[in-house]
């Protein structure tokens, strides 16, 4: 289905009444090539790559609820490459290469928005770490720019610059960075996927991954069992409890984050903007609202809804930079459960089951990944060897020592 | 959320700081896989969906590390006990 501006107006016309569904709702067969248990941002990516790039047609993907109704949906819509850890950087960096290129080529409005991402420092030895972070980015050939106080405060004028605690000294920007409409991408993923053949299952729940002498069948679901050669998991927060079905124990421990959107305001934020000195991020969207959010909910939890502590620290660390908008009234605020891993950083890697995939471990940084993560998941799939952007991201570092651990907080998942 | 101390009584969550797990126990560094043992130690945990036991600090409290049985579906704590039978010895 092609979109235009005389669809539109016809559309007008006929009251909205004559839009056609854009995937299909398919029955379950009773066999497939390759099963993607999640139909988030990642797990439709996976298929749309797998049937893109490597000819695979015979997919179905299956989600307990309905398409994109997990994470995906539940961001804050960031998209940057700005690591320093080697295994991370060419991962993040293919990434938003791929945003780049992303409505172009799946064909589906997904505002991505190139506006830059601002990290702010608050002292002299911040400044050395980020100019540090921005090296290590320019050696994988990622541009960084380090700018002073005069540079920030034309981009932000409204910042708390003098603040007592955390004055503002500069920030690292990288201008490629940005936002973009996270339903549309999931949308985007689906559409292109379903209209490559790709069967998405909504409202089937994968209950039991069915294990035969170290090899999988199928799985068993909600609407009965399904067989299929090759099983990839790509269930986010509950990647533990279908993982345990297979008799696999994983470095994951699932906790909530909580996002918020304010009432629309004029345009006030051009880029998105992070907060030093602790673990906020804020950026405004093209409705108007402020879009923002902080550190985890401390604690393990299912529960995909937040608790007032986490409200409050998020709305504290809002007033340490910008005072301006303590009058702004919040619309909205959500929680989602992140798969938080033991170093901070994802797997996407074989499981030792002949057949069995994993891709998890995306701790809140998911939605900035979700091309190259189904891209590299799809390679992996297909050809049973890591795509070349994504051989750090083993199941196995934890054992050989090789952690990618970006804040450097040690295998405790909360202070990632 | 609040947080049954059994030395303090019911206190808000945010006195306390989370550990995770309860019941891990530190292997012995000589035994024969002993590697293995440790990765597992320091990497792998249940992530239960539903009851679990989990260790919490009162930071802000009495100091005790104690033993919180807590849903991770719907935060509900149904009980808390001193983490060290030491404590819950002196406590008696």
């Amino acid at each position: 289905m092609r979109y235009s501006v005389f669809s539109i107006v016809e559309q007008a016309f006929k009251g909205q009444k004559d839009w056609k569904p854009v995937w299909r709702y398919p029955e379950p067969k009773a066999e497939y090539d390759m099963l993607i248990i999640g139909g988030g941002g990642h797990g439709l990516a996976t298929a749309y790559y797998l049937a893109k790039n490597h000819g695979y047609t015979n997919i179905a993907v299956i989600d307990k609820n309905y398409l994109g109704s997990g994470s995906v949906g539940r961001n804050t819509t960031i998209v940057r490459s700005n690591y320093q850890e080697p295994g991370n950087i060419p991962f993040y960096e293919h990434s938003l290469k791929l945003w780049e290129g992303l409505e172009q080529d799946f064909n589906y409005n997904a505002m991505m928005s190139q506006r830059g991402v601002l990290n702010l420092y608050h002292s002299d030895s911040q400044r050395d770490d980020y100019a540090r972070r921005g090296n290590a980015m320019m050696m994988h050939g990622v541009r960084a720019d380090l700018l002073n106080r005069e540079q920030v405060h034309e981009i932000v004028p409204f910042m708390d610059f003098d603040n007592a605690r955390f004055p503002i000294h500069g920030g690292l920007m990288q201008w490629r960075g940005g936002t973009a409409r996270h339903d549309a991408v999931a949308w985007g993923f689906a559409r292109g996927a379903d209209s490559r053949g790709v069967d998405i299952l909504q409202n089937t729940e994968a209950k039991q991954i069915r294990v035969e002498n170290g090899k999988v069948t199928g799985v068993e679901t909600s609407r009965g069992f399904i067989k299929a050669k090759k099983v990839g998991i790509v269930a986010a927060g509950n990647t533990t409890r279908i993982a345990e079905t297979a008799g696999l124990r994983l470095p994951i421990e699932s906790y909530v984050l909580q996002a918020f959107v304010s009432e629309a305001i004029k345009p006030l934020i051009p880029c998105v903007v992070t907060f030093g000195a602790g673990h906020f991020y804020i950026s405004q969207s093209d409705k108007g609202g402020l879009v923002f959010g902080a550190s985890l909910d401390y604690y393990t939890s299912y529960a995909a809804r937040g608790n007032l502590p986490g409200v409050e620290d998020t709305i504290e660390e809002a007033m340490a930079i910008m005072p301006s908008i303590s009058r702004v009234k919040l619309l909205r605020h959500w929680g989602g459960i992140m798969d938080m891993s033991m170093d901070g950083s994802p797997i996407i890697d074989k499981t030792g089951i002949d057949g069995l995939y994993i891709n998890c471990g995306w701790c809140y940084g998911g939605f900035k990944a979700t091309p190259a993560s189904g891209y590299c998941l799809a390679h992996l799939m297909a050809t049973d060897e890591s795509h070349p952007v994504a051989t750090a991201l083993k199941l196995n570092r934890f054992e050989t020592g090789y952690v990618i651990d970006e804040a450097g907080t040690g295998a405790q998942p909360n202070l990632h | 959320m609040r947080i049954p101390c059994p030395f303090c009584g019911s206190r808000d969550s945010q006195e306390f700081s989370f550990l995770g797990q309860a019941g891990l126990k530190r292997p012995d560094p000589n035994a024969p896989d002993a590697q293995k043992q440790f990765h597992d130690y320091v990497h792998i945990r249940d992530n239960k969906a539903g009851v679990t036991k989990e260790l919490w600090l009162h930071a802000n409290g009495c100091r005790s590390w104690i033993t919180v049985t807590r849903n991770t579906l719907t935060h509900e704590i149904t009980g808390s006990e001193f983490a060290s039978p030491l404590t819950k010895e002196a406590a008696q």
